[in-house]
This record gives C-alpha cells, structure tokens and sequence, in this order.
C-alpha cells in the first residue's frame, strides 16, 4: 500500500511537470485527465470513497471534456503561442521552486496533530459524508444553487455577441 | 480491501503535505510559465486539486466527515469557475483572435 501511495504521487508529479513543459495543449489536457485519475487513486487510499466517484464525473468526466471541447472550438490543438522569454521561464521555474521549499519549510515547523476522534475508515462512505452534508452544511449546499445559477448567468453573458 | 482501509494508518501525513505542496508549487509555476490561457486555467485546476487532497488528507487523519464536505463545496466552486473561465476564453478568442495572455495587457502597469 505504501508502494503505491509512491507510484501514484510519482504519476501525478510527473503529469503535472508534463503538463507545464509540454506545448500542446491536447496533450496538456491529457496529461491533466492522468493526473487527475491518480488523484482518485489517492482519494481511495484515504478511505473517501465518495469523492474518488465524484472527483472522476466531475473532474474527468466533466471539466476535462469541457476544456477539450473548448480547445477543439477554438482549434487549438498545435503549439502556435511562443514561449515567454528565456529570462521570465527560469524566473518562473526559480519562483516556484522558492515556494515549494518555503512551503515545505513552514510545514516542517509545525507540532503533531493528534486525531479529535479515534480511527474509523468508514467516514467517506456515501452515508457518512451525505449525513454531514444535509445536517450540519444544508444552508451552503443550497447557497450553492444560487452560484451555479449565478455562474450559468454570467457564462450565457459572456457567450453573447452582441452585449 | 482490508488492506486498503488501512492504508492511511501506514503512511504519515508528511508525506501527503509534502505531495500537495509539490503539486500546488508546479501549478504556480505553470501559471507563471505559459501564455496560453487554457493551460493557465489547467494550472488553476491543479492548484485547487492538490489543496483538495490536502483538505481530504487531513480529514481522513482526523476520521472528521466535515473536511469531505468541504471539499465537495471546492468541487461545486470549481465547476462554476470553469464555465465561467472557458466562456472568458470563447469571447477573449472572438475579440482578440488569440489566446495569448500576453495580449491582455490594459491593465498593465
């Protein structure tokens, strides 16, 4: 299990870094579907079961075949954008490099945690979480409507001709 | 299928702070590294997916449902995110003719 707890953080690295190096945006999105996939991978070794499901319709399944279906609209699918320049890439890759071990830094400083309840590994089941979602969060499940309406809005505006 | 549950009990926390904070730092460089504006977007959905796992990280640590909600309610901001960015992506194609963010430079100092 913890070989592959390694395998799968190494896929998802690796698709990342392919995704930020590589110039073709098909293949960007295909190796963003990758990292996605080791994702709930992840998500099923920490026991969530229900978010491994809904990260792959929605992410997967449903965000990924939005950018395709964007890229393919606007015919996109050769690397015709240049690079930035020479000076601003290896300021990018130096920033984030910064950040990473600054992150890691601050991470390192901090005391152990120690769990507010005893082990269980039943708490991503459907039932677990759709109990804590329609006891304690009701209120923002349902605000979440009014943003999906208001996100609905905003894209029919923003795909209008003539506003 | 034991095995699998048990999974966390084996391996520490450290380390998926350590992969989330990896995978949020190539997203950063990603969105400073490009200039086409879908694969900036890709790199937002990177960032957003790796403090996801951290959220659902701790929350199995803790065995607390609250954080799977949590991350449920990032999902639902992140689908509106999309739509709305992909439709800023169709009409900057439209009036522009282009998707390089280079060329949205107004607001520039």
């Amino acid at each position: 299990m913890v070989f592959l707890f390694y395998m799968l953080s190494a896929i998802m690295i690796i698709s990342a870094l392919l995704i930020v190096f590589n110039r073709n945006p098909i293949n960007n999105v295909i190796f963003l579907i990758v990292c996605f996939i080791a994702m709930a991978g992840h998500y099923i070794l920490l026991n969530a079961q229900f978010l491994a499901v809904v990260h792959i319709i929605v992410y997967t399944g449903a965000i990924m075949v939005l950018f395709l279906f964007v890229i393919m609209l606007l015919n996109l699918n050769k690397a015709i954008i240049p690079h930035k320049s020479r000076a601003t890439r290896i300021l990018a890759v130096i920033t984030g490099g910064i950040f990473f071990l600054v992150l890691l830094a601050a991470t390192r400083q901090t005391i152990e945690i120690h769990p507010r309840y005893p082990f269980t590994s039943d708490i991503g089941l459907v039932k677990e979480v759709g109990q804590t979602l329609f006891h304690e969060f009701l209120l923002p499940f349902e605000m979440s409507s009014a943003l999906f309406i208001a996100a609905m809005v905003g894209a029919i505006m923003f795909g209008k001709k003539d506003v | 299928m034991k095995e699998v549950s048990s999974a966390i009990q084996l391996i520490p926390l450290d380390n998926y702070i350590m992969l989330s904070v990896a995978l949020f730092s190539i997203g950063l460089m990603g969105v400073l590294f490009r200039r086409n504006i879908i694969v900036v977007l890709m790199c937002l959905e990177l960032m957003f997916n790796s403090v996801n796992l951290l959220i659902t990280a701790f929350s199995a640590y803790h065995s607390d449902p609250s954080g799977q909600v949590f991350v449920f309610f990032i999902m639902i901001v992140a689908a509106a995110e999309v739509a709305v960015g992909l439709s800023i992506v169709v009409m900057m194609k439209r009036n522009v003719e282009s998707v390089d963010i280079n060329l949205l430079n107004r607001l520039r100092w």
